[in-house]
């Protein structure tokens, strides 16, 4: 279990290095997203139109952040990850199409995005559910906000961070995926901890 | 009179709430991060434990999801003019959202539409409980969507029995596996029709972590499920490890002869509380540990 330190924008040979269950610190750009703006970005795909900012090489954080208007722009007080299960229906496109190669989220995804990573190379980083102030610590700026329309947690937060982590890799560009693995692993608990109970 | 007190002091609680969690909870996420056998489970309470201790450093909230408010309140049947206080909690929930800062959490179902001040249609929920005296108290519990999604109801047949009870919170918890953020603490409500054992699965939420329920028979279901919730593996965030569960409250109802509703409520690891006292000379005690 490697400890890695990337900067963005990151090749598909960057990713590749990485296995589940390595730790991973990113510097670099990354992108909010939630159910409305994945929704919309998919639109925007099939529809052939560019979306508002070039996510090639990116990461894609599933993130509603709290945010103040400040003077001079916006200050992120905190942006901990949102339960990545709900975006699982339009990751995979998503990763095809715009050449993503960082997914952050908390709770892990399914099949279909494993697939997607495997195939275009991609990973899933895992960032502590709730730990939003330590997240919000490694967010040097916001470089803009796109599709406010959505609402601030729903919108495309552009951040600037650094040493952004620690990321578990959950799932990497070879196929494994840790979540599903544990989510196995407890339901083949099921029959010990029935036994005796009737 | 009343109206000013209790904006002040419910605008007061959200901010405790969203920024420290209370002792009894810091407690127990220590005692499972010393706990914690598996490598990654420890990273993650690790940076739990962090998070807290810099939300608290910084006043700022510890989750960016600040929830859904609710406020539960036993009044006193000789408070006067409790006809207001609903309204004020309203305006302290604005307030909160702007000052705190609170995310703007209430959506229009069908629009999709937020009102971006936390305030809308039912929201903040109020849970009533008249009870004697002169004095009410106030809990706010800012409620996470990722623990709520997780909440489940199960209508047994009543021949399933407390073993069937069993079985459904386990399963609960297995299908629920990283999305509520685990460690989690888990309400289970038995009995009442299905309403009554959501609400009461939710209200065990309240009860602080150690303080075991006073029913002997109650104190050992709940033990007898915090260890097979934990038997699961799940661990931490959902990414393996020992401590899935802080702990498992029961709470119960007497139920219909052709009923045996059961229901799950989760929190997640964040579990934020606080609550306050008015007395009737306005004055106001802090009640939750480690919140003041």
């Amino acid at each position: 279990m490697a400890v890695f330190r990337l900067r963005t924008p990151l090749s598909e040979g960057d990713v590749r290095r990485l296995r589940a269950g390595d730790t991973l610190y990113l510097t670099g750009t990354m992108v909010t997203a939630r159910d409305a703006a994945h929704r919309r970005a998919l639109e925007f795909i099939r529809a052939g139109r560019r979306l508002p900012v070039d996510l090639e090489g990116l990461a894609i954080f599933h993130c509603g952040p709290l945010v103040r208007r400040e003077e001079g722009g916006w200050r992120v007080l905190a942006a901990g990850p949102t339960t990545s299960a709900r975006m699982e229906p339009f990751t995979a496109e998503l990763i095809g199409a715009l050449g993503v190669r960082v997914v952050i989220g908390k709770g892990g995804m399914g099949a279909g995005t494993t697939e997607a990573m495997r195939r275009f190379g991609a990973v899933y980083g895992t960032f502590t559910g709730g730990a939003a102030v330590l997240a919000a610590g490694a967010v040097r700026a916001v470089r803009g906000v796109e599709w406010l329309d959505l609402g601030a947690p729903e919108a495309l937060w552009v951040l600037e961070v650094e040493r952004f982590g620690p990321l578990v890799v959950a799932i990497d560009s070879h196929g494994r995926n840790l979540h599903l693995e544990v989510r196995e692993r407890a339901e083949k608990s099921r029959e010990a901890i029935y036994r005796g109970w009737t | 009179m009343i109206e000013g007190v209790v904006e002040r002091v419910a605008v007061d609680l959200l901010r405790l709430a969203a920024t420290r969690l209370p002792r009894d909870v810091k407690g127990a996420l220590r005692r499972a991060y010393r706990e914690e056998e598996d490598e990654t489970g420890r990273a993650q309470l690790r940076a739990i434990l962090k998070n807290v201790e810099l939300a608290e450093e910084a006043g700022v909230p510890m989750c960016q999801d600040t929830g859904a408010i609710h406020f539960y309140l036993r009044a006193g049947a000789d408070v006067g003019r409790l006809d207001r206080v609903g309204d004020a909690l309203r305006r302290a929930t604005q307030r909160a959202t702007v000052e705190v800062p609170l995310r703007p959490n209430a959506v229009d179902p069908f629009t999709g539409e937020n009102t971006g001040d936390n305030t809308g249609r039912l929201i903040p929920a109020l849970h009533w409980e008249i009870v004697p005296g002169d004095r009410i108290q106030i809990t706010a519990l800012p409620k996470g969507g990722g623990s709520e999604n997780a909440c489940a109801l199960a209508m047994l047949r009543p021949s399933d029995g407390v073993g069937g009870l069993k079985r459904f919170v386990v399963d609960a918890v297995i299908r629920a596996g990283a999305e509520p953020c685990p460690p989690t603490i888990l309400g289970v409500g038995v009995g009442g029709g299905a309403d009554v054992a959501v609400g009461l699965a939710k209200a065990a939420l309240l009860r602080p972590l150690g303080h075991a329920n006073p029913d002997p028979r109650l104190a050992e279901l709940e033990g007898e499920l915090c260890e097979a919730v934990n038997m699961t593996g799940i661990g931490p965030m959902g990414l393996g490890g020992r401590c899935t569960a802080l702990g498992v409250h029961v709470e119960w109802a007497h139920r219909h002869p052709a009923c045996f509703p059961v229901a799950a409520a989760f929190q997640c690891w964040a579990a934020r509380r606080a609550s306050a006292l008015v007395l009737p000379d306005g004055s106001v005690e802090y009640l939750t540990e480690g919140a003041r």
